[in-house]
């Protein structure tokens, strides 16, 4: 009996596991994509059907920028090149010299754009990126100034919410004009 | 000569490939784990936009995503060559969306419904004009956490 059951302790060959592992890896390696979903996050203002009035706010305190169905942009009625969008927003914002025509405050500091029908997508979020990109600068720089940290996800939620209590990013967005070719 | 003839000779043993398995399941493991199968196919063109100041998406199950662009050339015949928008796997107007949104929003539990994001991927040349529609939409929806979906611009 004994000598019966050692026979029996054959070794199954595990040669094609490999070919079987292989195979499954092939089929998930096809099915994969890695493609992490990176973006400019942004949060919409709940609807209402009366547009906000920015004829009420001090002019002083409003960063308008239009942008056109050209992709032509006008920030405070001159037209400027988006190269120079993010200098400008910032020393609007923070208003160093303390001029006249900016900025009161930062907590004040209101931007509003608008674009038209016709204005191609890409243009549309460069000019958005660079508007974040400005105020994203202004609170690593308050906060290197105030915690010595570089402002990041990783920071604490208090200090967070302590730079943008003090430099809140409020962006209007008005209706787009129609003038411009849609979908050409 | 003699030299090689006598080292060809005491060639080495064939190396053991008992473990070459394993190797292949814990790469398997690996792609079983980050595989997100796909949920059908886009039926229009998208090419996202650069831009530099991104955030990550973190919990796929809680994006929806719209796509619009111009369709694919296949689509061309019965769709036109105009920008559209595509909700899930196929073509969709603009009043399909609260549907769209509210089909997803059951399926996630009701603890994590505010964090549902819409990943908008919209491409380059679309002009705004419906994707001011979409947003009007979402914000008479109620989704208001929106990913405008782009890509990290080289570092030079």
């Amino acid at each position: 009996m004994a000598r019966k059951r050692s026979r029996m302790t054959n070794e199954i060959n595990a040669g094609s596991m490999a070919d079987i592992a292989f195979l499954l890896l092939i089929f998930f390696l096809v099915a994969t994509q890695i493609v992490e979903d990176k973006g400019i996050l942004v949060k919409l203002p709940p609807w209402s059907d009366e547009e906000p009035d920015i004829a009420k706010l001090k002019k002083r305190n409003v960063f308008s920028v239009l942008v056109n169905a050209n992709n032509q942009l006008l920030v405070r009625g001159e037209p400027t090149r988006i190269d120079d969008l993010r200098e400008r927003a910032k020393d609007f914002i923070m208003n160093p010299a303390k001029r006249e025509d900016l900025a009161e405050a930062p907590d004040v500091a209101i931007i509003s754009l608008k674009n038209d029908r016709g204005t191609a997508y890409k243009t549309y979020l460069e000019v958005y990126n660079e508007l974040k990109g400005a105020y994203n600068e202004l609170w690593n720089d308050e906060s290197m100034a105030r915690y010595g940290e570089a402002y990041s996800n990783d920071l604490d939620y208090a200090k967070r919410k302590a730079i943008q209590k003090k430099i809140p990013l409020v962006l209007s967005e008005a209706e787009p004009t129609a003038f411009g070719e849609e979908n050409q | 000569m003699g030299k090689f003839t006598k080292k060809r000779g005491k060639s080495s043993p064939a190396i053991s490939t008992a473990s070459l398995p394993d190797i292949i399941f814990m790469l398997l493991f690996f792609f079983m784990v980050v595989t997100v199968l796909r949920t059908g196919e886009t039926k229009v063109d998208v090419i996202t936009p650069y831009a530099t100041e991104l955030t990550k998406l973190e919990e796929k199950s809680l994006v929806n995503y719209l796509y619009i662009g111009k369709p694919k050339d296949k689509f061309r015949d019965t769709y036109g060559t105009k920008p559209r928008l595509q909700l899930g796997d196929k073509f969709a107007t603009v009043s399909e969306i609260p549907l769209f949104l509210e089909q997803h929003r059951v399926k996630i539990p009701e603890a994590k419904r505010p964090k549902i994001t819409s990943s908008l991927k919209v491409d380059g040349k679309v002009t705004m004009g419906i994707i001011s529609d979409v947003k009007t939409q979402l914000r008479k929806s109620g989704q208001y956490k929106v990913n405008y979906s782009a890509k990290q611009v080289p570092r030079q």
